[in-house]
This record gives structure tokens, C-alpha cells and sequence, in this order.
């Protein structure tokens, strides 16, 4: 487990920078988390992801795959990769606060 | 007279309408619908391309896999209306259910990738996942004298997630024996950020990659391929160049699920966790393959959810309550070459544990270590698939995953 201190809080994340607690996320969170990625300020795209996979989790209750993103957020799978260059998957459940998608092993 | 029906004979279908039969009130009637005369025992296909597993173990006339007195109706369906409760099969006569259960597994769609079919089909690029695909694929590795063979998963999930990663421990050994290894770069193209994900498998068997010199090309998300150049490149604009390529492609559910609205982006249908029924419909239960759960698509899980949907279909019809039995149990074993497998245990809150898994008669097996025992178990798996696995008879396997053997190592108690 690591910690970030960010919004006034201390923010714990896991080994591999995913929040632990999804009750701790806030928007302004999601901007701090963006820089630890390495992403810059989120745009309105970025939003526009972050929004749909927070929605579809709540909804499906886990976080949702790279096919379902391209395929239900509106943005496609090359701007995807713009957005969150190499795993848009993972960078974009690491910025929304929600667990990486699901692998067995 | 009642009717449950079920859509799929394959490994889930026919366990479920095996565990039914003889155990329905009367009145009620049990039919099965699928289209293909023969079942095939699709673990069986990874050995196909190395030559140590031969074609005619690997399948059975259907008919002999299902019980007397389940009704097997050989027809492809077209769709299912829930709302009529009714089956439309492909010469368009409906059949009416009281309880559906879905088990049409899920199929690989390498048309879902730009390049990936055309003339090196089957040539140069190749799938193992089917048996025209397996048995190509031999033909083409009997062929290989040497240059780069990739692996490539295009996209999760797929059925037995482990199998492309046994498939490169068999090909490290295939190539070994045959005196070219070292003509051979084995590489494995995963849109995952490693061979291995869960903290504890990984930790603990990571070096299995590095020990048979097989590189890892992790977070690779397959865009498109040019079969003519033999590259595959990612969505991140990576390039990756083969000789062969054996390609895991995409994985969706059946075509039918997507005209009855019942199902996800790839076809896989929306399941209640626990009790395995379709969500927002309480007569329509699904197992196997065709769920979108997080758990494997694997025979076995498809076994612990036989025993589950057969009870909750039981208690629908005697108006009780559903149970909420499925933990998201899988247990796999994992062929690592050299005549050793492992052997992993896990469900949908526990990952895979390294100790002991207890089969009265059978085991110990070494869970998450390498033993010639698991690999004894993984080909004893053929007969018992066959014998007691599909005709569903009682297991000394329980449905519910056990921490029985099983040890945690202690750094890792709080990833
Ligand atoms: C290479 C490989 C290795 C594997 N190794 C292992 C392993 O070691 N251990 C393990 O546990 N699992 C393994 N598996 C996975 C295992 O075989 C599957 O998870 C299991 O067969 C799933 O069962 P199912 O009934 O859901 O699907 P299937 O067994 O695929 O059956 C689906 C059935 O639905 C039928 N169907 C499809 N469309 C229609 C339609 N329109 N109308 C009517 N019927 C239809 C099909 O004909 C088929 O018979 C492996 C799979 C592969 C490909």
C-alpha cells in the first residue's frame, strides 16, 4: 500500500497506484491522480470517459473493459489511446477510482 | 406439461440437463437444443499442434453425452423472445419454456481484428482455439524451421486464460526435442501488463518465463494485422514482426444472444453473480461461457455453476428461493512443459494461493508450484471429463472454494 496526500486528505492507494477506498474519490482527486500517470490536465474527452466509466461500474458493478469503453463512452479506440496512451484500460480505471479490470491470473 | 429448455450442449449444457434428469416433478419436460452433431472436449486442443493429443479423443456423438429421456433437438437458434417465452430455432418453429438456461458458450471472431483473416489464415497466422484451427496449426509447426513464433492475445476475455501461456511452455519443449530451440524466439503479445497479474502468481511464477527464455510484450492491444509483412501492430502504434503467429483473437458470445437483446458488447449475457441468474429476468438462467462474470471461462468453473443452476432451477419450479451459490470458483491446471503442470485455485474474492489442494484419491495437488502429479491430473482430466464430469455424477469436488491447504505468504496479506 502507498499513500498520496491530495485534496487536503491522505489518499491510500495499492501497490500498483489503484484507490483503495472509492468513497475517497472526488473529481479534483481525479486530477491529482491524472499527474501521477503522468497525464496532463484532463480535458473535456477525458472527462467524458472518466464519467462513462463510472457510471457503467456503478451500474455493472466492475470497472468496464477497453471494447466497452470504444464502444458505449462515444470516443473511439484511437482517440482512446490518445487520451491514455499505452493501457486506456487501466490509466482510465486508475484516474476514476475504480479497480483495474478483472485478469484470472 | 412444463418445459425447461436449454440453449447449448456443450460442457455447461449438458452437466445442467444431466444433473436434471431424473430429478424433475412430473409434468415438466427437458429439452436441449444444438445444432453440431459432435461435442468436442476443447481442453484437449492444446495438445493438438504438438502432436501428443490425436483428434479422435477429442470427440464424442453428442447423443451419447446426454442422458435418456433429455430431448436433444438438433437445430441451430436464432432467437430467443422473452418476452413470449419462446425459443425460435433456424427453421422458425417456436418452442415455449417455463425455465430457459443459456449455455451457448462463446466463440473466437477473428474477423473483429483488421487483416487478421485473408489468405494467411490458417497459413501463417493461425487460431488453437478451434479444431480446423489446432489441426492447421500442427501442420505449420511440423513446418517451422526456425524465426520468431508470437503468440498474440488480441483482447479479454478469453476462454481458459491460461491456455495461450501453456501453449508457449509446450512449444519452448516441442522445439527443444525437435533440436532448433535456439533457432526460435518465442514471444508473447499480451494486452495485459504481464504474463502473470495477481500478485502471488506472479511473484511466484514469473520465473518460469525468463527459466524457458520466452519475452513478454505486455500491454499490447492488437489494431490491426498486415499478414503480408507478417507484423501486427497495436493500437499505441507498435510494431511487432512474426514468421508465425498464433493468434488468440477475440472471443464473443453466441450471434443468437445479440438478436434476442440479451446480451453485452460481445454477446456475453448480464448474470446476477450468485445465483446465476440473467439479470432483469427471472426465468432465464445462464452459465459458462456466455456470462459476462469476472470469473474464468473454463469446463471447470462451468462445473461448480452446474451444480447451482440445476438447484435454482429446481427451486423455481417448487416456488422456493434461489441460492446464491456461486463464489466465482475456478480451479485450472497448467501444463509448464517438461512433463510438469501446475495447478491453480481461486474465486472471485480469493487469488491464486500457493499449498495444497486435497482430491480424495487423487491429490495432493501443488497448488501454484510445478508437479508431475498436476501433470498426471491434467491428462487424467480427459477421462474424467468424459465419465463423470458430463454425466454429472457426484464429485468430491465442492462447488464452493476451500482455503483448505491453501497458504497465504505473509508479505502479501494486504496487497
Ligand atoms: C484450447 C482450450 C483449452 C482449454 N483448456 C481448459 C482447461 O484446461 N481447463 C478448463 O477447465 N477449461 C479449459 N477450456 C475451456 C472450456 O473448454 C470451456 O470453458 C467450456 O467448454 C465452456 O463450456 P460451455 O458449455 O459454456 O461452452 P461450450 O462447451 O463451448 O458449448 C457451447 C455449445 O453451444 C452450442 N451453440 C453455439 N451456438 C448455438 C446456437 N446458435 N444454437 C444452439 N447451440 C449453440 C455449441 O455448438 C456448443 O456445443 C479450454 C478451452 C480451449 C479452447
Amino acid at each position: 500500500m502507498t499513500t498520496l496526500e491530495a485534496v487536503g486528505k491522505t489518499i491510500e492507494l495499492n501497490n500498483e497506484g489503484f484507490l483503495l477506498d472509492a468513497d475517497q474519490w472526488t473529481p479534483e482527486l481525479a486530477e491529482t491522480l491524472a499527474e501521477t500517470v503522468g497525464l496532463g490536465p484532463l480535458s473535456d474527452k477525458h472527462w467524458q470517459v472518466i464519467t462513462f466509466c463510472r457510471e457503467d461500474a456503478a451500474r455493472e458493478g466492475q470497472s468496464p473493459g477497453l471494447r466497452r469503453i470504444s464502444k458505449l463512452s462515444g470516443v473511439s479506440m484511437k482517440e482512446l489511446y490518445q487520451l491514455f496512451p499505452k493501457g486506456p484500460g487501466k490509466l482510465a480505471a486508475k484516474v476514476a477510482g475504480l479497480p483495474k479490470p478483472q485478469a484470472c491470473i | 406439461m412444463k418445459n425447461i429448455v436449454i440453449l447449448g450442449a456443450g460442457t455447461a449444457g449438458t452437466m445442467v440437463a444431466n444433473h436434471l434428469r431424473g430429478k424433475l416433478p412430473t409434468g415438466w419436460t427437458l429439452k436441449i437444443v444444438d445444432p453440431d452433431p459432435l461435442h468436442l472436449y476443447q481442453p484437449g486442443l492444446l495438445f493438438l499442434p504438438f502432436g501428443t493429443e490425436r483428434q479422435e479423443r477429442l470427440v464424442r456423438p453428442r447423443g451419447n453425452t446426454l442422458k435418456r429421456g433429455i430431448e436433444w433437438i438438433q437445430q441451430g437458434v436464432e432467437k430467443v423472445d422473452a418476452d413470449a417465452r419462446q425459443v425460435v430455432l433456424e427453421d422458425g418453429e417456436r418452442l415455449s419454456y417455463d425455465i430457459l438456461v443459456l449455455a451457448s458458450g462463446s466463440q473466437i471472431r477473428p474477423e473483429e481484428t483488421e487483416g487478421l483473416l485473408g489468405d494467411h489464415w490458417h497459413q501463417t497466422a493461425h487460431d488453437f482455439y478451434t479444431l480446423d484451427g489446432a489441426t492447421a496449426l500442427r501442420r505449420a509447426l511440423a513446418g517451422f524451421d526456425g524465426g520468431r513464433l508470437v503468440v498474440n492475445v488480441v483482447e479479454m476475455p478469453i476462454k481458459c486464460p491460461v491456455a495461450p501461456l501453456e501453449f508457449l511452455f509446450l512449444a519452448d519443449d516441442y522445439f527443444t526435442h525437435r533440436g532448433i530451440r535456439d533457432r526460435v524466439e518465442l514471444v508473447y503479445a499480451t494486452p495485459l501488463d504481464g504474463a502473470f497479474t495477481k500478485p502471488v502468481a506472479s511473484a511466484t511464477l514469473g520465473y518460469l518465463l525468463e527459466q524457458k527464455g520466452i519475452k513478454v510484450e505486455s500491454e499490447f492491444n492488437t489494431g490491426e494485422v498486415d499478414g503480408e509483412a507478417r507484423l501486427l501492430r497495436s493500437w499505441d502504434e507498435r510494431e511487432l514482426a512474426y514468421d508465425l503467429l498464433v493468434s488468440i483473437p477475440t472471443h464473443g458470445g453466441a450471434p443468437f444472444v445479440a438478436a434476442s437483446g440479451l446480451g453485452n458488447e460481445l454477446d456475453f449475457v448480464p448474470t446476477e453473480h450468485r445465483s446465476l441468474l440473467a439479470k432483469n429476468h427471472d426465468r432465464i438462467f445462464v452459465l459458462g461461457d456466455a456470462t459476462d462474470l469476472p470469473s474464468s471461462k473454463a469446463g471447470s468453473v462451468a462445473h461448480f455453476q452446474s451444480g447451482v443452476v440445476a438447484d435454482n432451477v429446481l427451486r423455481t419450479i417448487a416456488g422456493k428461493s434461489l441460492v446464491e451459490g456461486f463464489d466465482g470458483h475456478s480451479n485450472c491446471f497448467i501444463e509448464s512443459g517438461g512433463g510438469k503442470a501446475l495447478l491453480i485455485d481461486f474465486n472471485y474474492d480469493v487469488e491464486p494461493l500457493p499449498g495444497h489442494y486435497p482430491v480424495p484419491g487423487l491429490g495432493p495437488f501443488d497448488l501454484l508450484a510445478e508437479s508431475r502429479r498436476n501433470h498426471w491430473g491434467k491428462l487424467a482430466f480427459r477421462w474424467i471429463y468424459w465419465n463423470a464430469l458430463l454425466p454429472a455424477l457426484p464429485l468430491p469436488l465442492p462447488s464452493r472454494m476451500s482455503m483448505i491447504g491453501k497458504r497465504r505468504p505473509p508479505d502479501k496479506v494486504a496487497a
